[in-house]
């Protein structure tokens, strides 16, 4: 019952023979061979398993193989290029950014993806791009000082302090 | 400790850029040739009697390799799960949990059958495929009602559903009571959490047939301690029996157990003969893993009318849940720190331990001091509700000022500096300024409040002396400093990390205290392979004890190198000075060895009369006494009254954890920390149906993780006291934050809703229940 | 958990959709965005036997504004609706909603015609097809919205059946919606959305009973002339909250009052 699929996977084509129900995090970890793409939950809540399609942010826990037929996937592994670290890489490095990294590479793809809509997203706007995604580590301190820096950082402008920082708040949310 | 390069540094970690990159090595990527997979078969019952179970459906299906049950594993595993003592050496009773249920299951979640397959998928397939018979018996959910006499049993082999009583009298708590002005009462509730590592459990068991070895890779905090147990009920001696953890991805207390899943993978692989992987999926973490917290605090407190503390009474209920988890005693160790920061005449503290039909508790970051610091917090405040005082003065007319001081029940407080911690604090959030706003919001309908939290935990787990009466083991920690021919250098250790950023921290530690390069040192942790015996990582020790297992062997290493060097330099030990790394003879530092060429010299030819070869010790620490980090955090909220949504306008925290070795990693702790403790104030609640015990939040959808949304900037300052107890001056960091944090909340909210003559919320502050306190409050 | 095994087909056209669907039976399922059915599946609470994956259809992902009404296709993701300029000024009320819908991810492939089809109480969009009479456009007929929602996850679509689009009245005049729920990314704990058309007002409740339900009391008050408040005091005979893991049903109609309250004047405050 399986089905071929070709694909691309950080600019490399593949082609495979697969289940219909395997899902697109499974066939990126166990027949490419990318285990960098991460798994936390089964209901779609964490972003772990984040990766592009096509240049979008989706979680590939959410997507069947067989979905994702004709299209470019990047994952994390294919992020940093010939060997220069993507400057939302670097950030997360620079910041302390992560702890136990096991969230990191789901949060570097959200982030890239939502530095590509928005350069340059304020406190509320990082937020937002990144409400997709859960660390259970950092309290999300230094990743938002993260995509703040990185943000700056592909503006070709300097980091700005974390003295300025404004405080957000713990209200469930209205609006 | 002279001031060096390194110590102090805000060094980016050496762990991250594998991790930022996708080359991380968790438990999901270790992958084997001729690997199976197991899914198991869990209870969906809270408490049933198993019938009978039928595997044959399962056994015919595609590519199931075994499927397997209690009977199949008896005769491969030895032995029960271990309990430990902790702070109960006197259990009641201690009933055996064998790794898989045989006749009746006594939670939802409580392993039943295994299936083996060639791949998950097929594994998962076969699993729906599994018929058991059950027979559902009544479920013992409620704590109180679970202690009376001819309340139904959690599991029918049982006398009752107690499993300890213990009380810790300290001073004379009638005389402390008689002289009190107000007597006050309050029930503290500590709800049920998920730890919730993002990685989830699981493990790769590799038993080689006939040679009677086997290596298990597993995601944990203590990959020593399970080698003991695993190995031990499988009977693979430690030597044969290896362990491995590389990657961990958070473990928050979660981790530092054997797991049933470990015996069962190992055991199975040894069954059929291949190697055996398990990942837990989120859906049966949160039944399957152990939880934190579960208890209920009845307090009593006698205070006199200008604020001071005289006597605490209290009970502790603690939801063990149905089996001991290795530590479940652990959390007790609230009744020995329920005085928190302040000087009591008397504290009465007694901790029951009671069995009901859910998951086992078992320690969760803090365990048993954010219970203590909420409790004591919590009453300071309604004290000074009581009696009209600023909260703050309440705090400071009762704090412990000089130490080392003992406290009611023996235990040394090494440190401290706790006014000034409260004062900066209050500093750095502008109090007067604060509560200016405050009249004003309230005069406009507006709820605004402030919480605060001043605390002292204990932590660095333990010297020997009191550890091994109550544990009856000694909580050492271990290191190898192994110095090689050229010049680098490996440090194995008894700890593992999984976050906490050890390689970078203790590699900063080596640099220094050896006067080597930071890059030429390797710090290799979590595979029993290649480190000595170590008790793992939690109770914020790995420095503490850890660490100064590591300066124990450096020094050894430093002392052989100025041997090495004398004997380079023709001139006698006395006469060797170190500077820095570099060997020299008294009066001529212009002529010196590094390190390297000691190393070098050691390996070589023309040693010293009688001295072996190499550079390299072995160390093992049992520290003198516990550390006791403390500070001060302090939160203003507002409660929206209409809705009963809270929202955190600031959140300032003072820590003061003694010197500091990286403070990025440092800060880093605190966030994290303060994020779990905010969380359980707000958000998290693991609900059971109370009639059925089946478990109400069984996913990540409905067990509330917040996301960087919900979260406040944390404006974090420090002081540093150091401790006196080791020679770094280190404390412990890596629960501090939660312990402070839920109460600091909590007090703020109360405060808040202070003009309803609201006097106490409970946990987690969810807007239903506040709305529903203010409607009451209004009536 | 893992899903149980099924037949993937991705037809090129709805009517090969349908006779697909046909062929397979009543276990067959449409999959679209995957955002609900795939986590459902991963429960194994849905175990569709095989899946009629519609995205090769041409045709299905446009937005088009004719005579009053704007019709959107039902492959146009909620991204796509955050970032649609027809929708910007002839629906923006959608586009509020497409905003706080799930996530980033989420939102880059789930699906206006999924959240309708799907059926849920809590799909935000529904209550608005409901409050603004639209039309759900299938293979097979035109749907009123007020006869579609008929029961927890239950619509009027028979097995074989497609959503292709869904039609909204254009509706410009002043709109607010609220969604409160403790995490940003939530599903609302309790929705109220609240449009002007022409000289009255609509109003929508997501979340507050086994399906979207349309706030029909309030409206009458309103146009009656009632203030804010007091309108919002009708909204509790338009719901029927059940209590849950969240929030107690009492809360919820209690919210729902403050809510509508709320929602009112932040639209005519907006003007
Ligand atoms: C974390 C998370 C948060 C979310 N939060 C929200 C939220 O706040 N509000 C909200 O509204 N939604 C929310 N969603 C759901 C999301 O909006 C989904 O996109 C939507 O519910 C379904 O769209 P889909 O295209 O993904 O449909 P699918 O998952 O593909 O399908 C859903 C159902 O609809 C059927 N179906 C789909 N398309 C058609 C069609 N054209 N014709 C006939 N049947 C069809 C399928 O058979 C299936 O039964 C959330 C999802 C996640 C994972
Ligand atoms: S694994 Fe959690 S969202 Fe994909
Ligand atoms: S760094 Fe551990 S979960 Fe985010």
């Amino acid at each position: 019952m399986t089905q071929s699929v070709s694909l691309t996977i950080n600019g490399r084509p593949r082609e495979d023979h697969v289940e219909p129900r395997l899902l697109l995090v499974h066939y990126l970890r166990e027949v490419a061979g990318l285990t960098g793409t991460h798994i936390a939950c089964d209901t779609s809540q964490c972003g772990a398993c984040t990766v592009l399609i096509d240049g979008e942010a989706v979680k590939s826990c959410s997507v069947f193989t067989v979905q994702a037929a004709g299209k470019d996937v990047t994952t994390i592994e294919g992020l940093a290029q010939e060997g220069t670290l993507h400057p939302v890489q670097q950030a997360f490095w620079n910041e302390h950014g992560l702890q136990c990294g096991f969230c990191t590479p789901g949060f570097i793809m959200a982030a890239a993806y939502l530095l590509k809509q928005n350069p340059s997203p304020t406190d509320a706007e990082i937020e937002r791009g990144l409400e997709g995604n859960l660390c259970r580590c950092t309290g999300y301190e230094n990743i938002k000082k993260a995509v703040r820096s990185a943000s700056q950082a592909m503006n070709g402008g300097t980091a700005e302090t974390s003295a300025n920082l404004v405080g957000s708040a713990a209200a469930p949310v209205e609006g | 400790m002279a001031v060096t390069s390194m110590i102090g540094a805000r060094i980016q970690r050496r762990e991250d850029p594998k991790l930022i990159t996708g080359h991380g090595n968790f438990i999901d990527d270790v992958n084997l040739v001729n690997m199976a997979h197991m899914s198991v078969v869990r209870s969906p019952h809270a408490h049933a009697r198993i019938r009978s179970i039928d595997t044959s459906a399962a056994l015919a299906a595609k590519g199931v390799v075994a499927v397997l049950i209690a009977a199949d594993f008896k005769a491969v595993i030895g032995g029960p799960l271990p309990v430990t003592n902790s702070f109960v050496p006197d259990k009641k009773q201690v009933p055996e949990q064998f790794p898989i249920a045989a006749t009746e299951a006594a939670y939802a979640g409580e392993p039943v059958a295994v299936v083996i397959a060639e791949d998950r998928y097929l594994a998962d397939d076969a699993a729906q495929l599994v018929v058991v018979d059950y027979e559902p018996l009544p479920a013992v959910m409620d704590l109180e009602k679970a202690m009376e006499p001819g309340s139904p049993l959690v599991k029918s082999d049982r006398p009752d559903n107690i499993g300890w009583d213990a009380a810790f009298p300290a001073g004379d708590i009638d005389a402390a009571f008689a002289e009190a002005d107000v007597v006050l009462k309050q029930r503290i509730g500590q709800q049920r959490l998920f730890p919730t590592a993002m990685e989830t459990r699981g493990c790769v068991a590799d038993y080689i047939p006939y040679d009677n070895r086997c290596t298990l890779w597993t995601s944990t905090q203590v990959p020593h301690f399970i080698r003991l147990f695993v190995g031990g009920a499988l009977g693979v001696p430690e030597s044969q029996f290896r362990v491995v953890s590389h990657d961990v991805g958070g473990g928050f207390g979660a981790k530092l157990r054997p797991y049933p899943e470990e015996y069962l993978a190992t055991a199975a692989s040894k069954i059929t003969e291949r190697p055996v992987k398990w990942i837990e999926d989120r859906t049966e973490s949160l039944q399957a893993t152990t939880q934190g917290r579960g208890q209920i605090f009845d307090v009593e407190v006698a205070a006199k009318r200008d604020g001071t503390l005289l006597g605490l009474k209290f009970t502790q209920l603690l939801d063990i849940g149905a089996y001991h988890g290795v530590f479940s005693a652990f959390q007790v160790v609230a009744c020995l720190l329920g005085g928190g920061c302040y000087d009591f005449k008397a504290i009465h503290a007694r901790s029951i331990g009671v069995f009901t039909n859910r998951m086992s508790t078992d320690p969760y970051r803090g365990a048993g001091r954010p219970e203590a610091t909420h409790l004591i917090e919590r009453i300071v405040d309604i004290v000074a509700r009581e009696i009209g005082m600023d909260p703050a003065e309440v705090r400071r007319k009762n704090f412990i000022t000089t130490f080392p001081h003992t406290n009611n029940f023996g235990l040394v407080y090494d440190s401290g500096e706790y006014e000034r911690s409260m004062d900066r604090a209050m500093a750095n959030i502008d109090y007067p300024a604060l509560r200016k706003r405050q009249e004003e919001l309230r005069a406009k309908g507006r709820y605004t409040g402030i919480g605060f939290s001043t605390y002292v935990e204990i932590c660095g787990v333990g010297p020997s002396s009191a550890t091994a009466p109550a544990a009856g083991i000694a909580l050492v920690e271990s290191s190898m400093v192994r110095v090689h021919p050229s010049g680098s250098v490996t440090v194995s250790v008894g700890t593992h990390a999984h976050g906490q950023g050890h390689e970078t921290t203790f590699a900063q530690i080596v640099a220094d205290t050896l006067g080597v390069p930071y890059d030429s040192v390797e710090i290799r942790h979590g595979d029993t392979g290649d480190t000595p015996f170590g008790y793992g990582t939690y109770g914020s020790r790995s420095l503490a004890v850890g660490g100064m297992a590591i300066m124990a062997s450096c020094h050894k290493v430093v002392d052989k190198a100025k041997k090495l060097a004398a004997h380079a330099f023709e001139a006698s030990e006395e006469d060797i000075v170190v500077d820095q790394g570099r060997y020299f003879v008294r009066g001529n530092p212009g002529e010196a060895k590094v390190l390297a060429e000691l190393a070098f010299a050691s390996y070589g030819a023309g040693l010293p009369e009688g001295m072996e070869h190499g550079l390299e010790a072995v160390s093992y620490f049992d520290p003198p006494n516990f550390v006791w980090p403390f500070g001060c955090h302090i939160c203003a909220v507002e409660v929206d009254p209409e809705t009963g949504a809270v929202s955190i306008d600031r959140y300032v925290a003072v820590d003061d954890c003694g010197n500091v070795i990286n403070p990025m990693v440092v800060d880093g702790q605190l966030h994290g920390g303060i994020a779990q403790g905010i969380s359980q104030a707000l958000f998290e609640e693991v609900q059971y149906d109370d009639e059925t015990g089946q478990m109400l939040t069984g996913t990540m959808l409905d067990y509330l993780i917040p996301t960087m949304a919900e979260m406040p900037h944390f404006e974090l300052d420090r002081t540093v006291t150091p401790s006196p107890t080791n020679e770094l001056g280190v404390k412990g960091v890596g629960e501090a934050g939660t312990i402070a944090s839920s109460i600091a909340v909590i007090n703020a909210i109360t405060d808040a809703l202070a003009p309803f003559g609201i006097k106490h919320v409970e946990m987690p502050a969810r807007p239903d229940r506040l709305w529903s306190m203010i409607k009451e409050a209004r009536a | 958990m893992i899903t149980a095994a099924f037949e993937y087909a991705r037809p090129g056209s709805v009517d090969e959709a349908q006779s697909l669907l046909t062929k397979y039976g009543d276990d067959a399922k449409v999959i679209a965005g995957g955002q609900s059915l795939i986590p459902l599946m991963r429960l194994r609470l849905s175990q569709p036997t095989a899946l009629v994956d519609i995205q090769g259809i041409h045709g299905l992902k446009e937005v088009r504004r004719d005579n009053g009404s704007v019709e959107i296709g039902a492959l146009v993701r909620h991204v796509d609706i955050q970032r649609n300029a027809t929708l910007r000024e002839a629906l923006p009320i959608l586009v509020e909603m497409a905003n706080d819908v799930g996530d980033n991810q989420v939102r880059n492939l789930g699906t206006i015609g999924g959240v309708i089809a799907h059926g849920d109480a809590a799909g935000d969009y529904n209550a608005l097809a409901l409050m603004l009479d639209a039309e759900i456009v299938t293979n097979k007929r035109r749907h009123k919205a007020s006869d579609f929602f008929r029961d927890i996850f239950t619509t009027a679509l028979e097995h074989d059946e497609v959503v292709t689009a869904v039609r909204f009245p254009v509706s410009t005049g002043r709109f607010a919606y609220t969604k409160f729920r403790r995490r940003l990314y939530d599903w609302a704990i309790a929705g109220v959305a609240v449009q002007e058309t022409g000289s009255s007002w609509r109003v929508g409740y997501v979340n507050l009973a086994r399906t979207p339900r349309r706030g029909a009391s309030v409206e009458r008050a309103l146009a009656g002339g009632a203030s804010a408040a007091d309108a919002a005091a009708e909204s509790g005979s338009d719901i029927d909250p059940t209590g849950d893991v969240r929030a107690t049903a009492e809360y919820k109609r209690h919210l729902a009052q403050v809510l509508t309250a709320r929602t009112l004047e932040k639209a005519t405050m907006a003007a």
